[in-house]
């Protein structure tokens, strides 16, 4: 093998090596963001049904949750969403590549739902109109980025 | 030769006559309308069981801004890109100066004032089994909203498609007046059909069409490839959607799945709107739900 073929190679390995590591980190993203909705999942599991009246208030619960969704929605957005990990290029995800085409948006989306949520935190533990009447804007956040960015199954 | 070409003649004649006559606008009787007033606070509920805002309040608009009816949105579709029209009270742009008769015509079969067919992106097929009623308390709702300004935007569609006069044949192929649930049903599932199939439209998105963009009934509620391109509108007869009661309406009312995901895509305006009916009405859409024939 020639330097000249050597050094070609080793520098088609490199770029290879470079992508693959990419798509790595892409899915590595897709199920960390996913990994983290559904925490948010999770959480507003624990209020919904107190909203709707299928199950009873309970103040110590509805504050402990409420207080998760506090913390996971305040988690640094930066990583989460790589390029190239969008549902056009990728399986596995429903994001519409509409997001990548303003991400100040997307960080914007994020901070009304950090607003939302930050009145439900004051909310949840005082009673279940309270919560009922808080919870219903941080739905409506949820929704509205839904509505725009994210594909239906 | 000479008599080969009259009789072409005559044939172009008659077919044309032919397309005219059929493609005809239909109207509603004048004595339809005799002794009939609405009811604005009842036409409140018609208009969030109809929708009206998920496709005339402005593109990304909330809260009071839904109640502006402006227009604007676009809904690309295989027949070309259909823009709502401004439906608010202004004179020049909206509604501002219609009648009940020329409203109802509108709703219930798809007719402008002027006598044109409107394109069925204006889910007239659906409304078409409303009541007169309802209609006349939706137009003295729609009679107390805001006016405004917005001159409307020309649909932007291809040959065929840009003839209106053709729809009025599309009209007879499309129109079905029977429900396509006929089972016999409860009161409460009678008033849950009368929302899905009339009022709410659900069949628009959810039920397949074939190469005309009529709805095949056959695969009522089965679930469609979304009009505007990425996934599918999903199936929701009972085959597919699993859900129970309760959560079919607490969906409808707050958005939220039973998994505690929220509604998005097109759906989410539908919820926006559906969710201020009251629960009853609610109950009612998914007790009709689960009556609609199951279809893998």
């Amino acid at each position: 093998m020639s330097a000249k073929r050597l050094i070609a190679s080793s520098v088609a390995a490199v770029i290879l090596g470079a992508a693959a590591a990419t798509a790595q980190d892409v899915t590595a993203a897709v199920e960390a963001r996913q990994g983290q909705f559904k925490l948010y999942a999770f959480n507003l599991g624990a209020l919904v049904p107190m909203a709707q009246g299928n199950v009873d208030y309970d103040a110590e619960v509805a504050q402990a949750a409420a207080d998760n969704l506090a913390l996971l929605t305040a988690l640094d957005q930066t990583r989460l969403w790589p390029e190239g990990s969008d549902n056009a290029a990728i399986d596995g995800t429903r994001a519409l590549p509409v997001i990548w085409e303003d991400m100040a948006a997307l960080q914007a989306r994020f901070g009304e739902l950090q607003d939302a949520v930050a009145t439900l935190q004051n909310a949840a533990g005082e009673d279940l109109d309270s919560m009922r009447a808080a919870l219903g804007p941080v739905g409506g956040v949820c929704s509205a980025c839904h509505e725009a960015n994210r594909a239906p199954e | 030769m000479r008599r080969a070409l009259a009789i072409l003649l005559v044939l172009a004649v008659v077919a044309t006559a032919a397309f005219w006559w059929l493609s005809r606008p239909e109207l509603l009787p004048d004595a339809a309308f005799a002794g009939l007033s609405g009811d604005p606070e009842r036409g409140e509920l018609v208009f969030w069981a109809a929708g009206c805002a998920s496709c005339h309040a402005a593109p990304g608009a909330s809260g009071e801004d839904r109640l502006v009816l402006v227009g604007g949105r676009p809904f690309e579709t295989e027949f070309g890109t259909f823009v709502a029209p401004n439906i608010s009270m202004d004179v020049e742009d909206g509604i501002g100066g219609w009648s009940l008769p020329e409203f109802a015509n509108a709703m219930l079969r798809g007719v402008a004032p002027d006598g044109r067919h409107y394109y069925p992106a204006f889910p007239y097929t659906a409304y078409r089994k409303a009541t007169l009623e309802d209609v006349a308390d939706l137009h003295a709702f729609m009679e107390t909203l805001p006016a405004a300004e917005r001159a409307n935007d020309p649909h932007d569609l291809g040959f065929p498609f840009n003839i209106r006069r053709g729809i009025g044949l599309w009209k007879r192929l499309a129109q079905a007046d029977g429900w396509a649930v006929e089972d016999e049903l409860t009161a409460e599932e009678e008033r849950g059909r009368y929302l899905a199939e009339a009022l709410a439209h659900c069949g628009e998105c959810h039920t397949p069409r074939d190469a005309l963009g009529v709805l095949d009934r056959g695969r009522w509620l089965a679930g469609a490839p979304n009009p505007s391109g990425d996934g599918r509108i999903p199936n929701i007869t009972p085959a597919a959607l699993d859900w129970s009661q309760q959560d079919i309406a607490g969906y409808l009312a707050s958005g939220f799945t039973p998994s505690f995901d929220t509604v998005g895509g097109t759906m989410a305006a539908v919820v926006q709107s559906l969710g201020n009916l009251p629960r009853e009405d609610l109950d009612a859409i998914a007790a009709y739900l689960a009556r609609v024939r199951p279809v893998e």
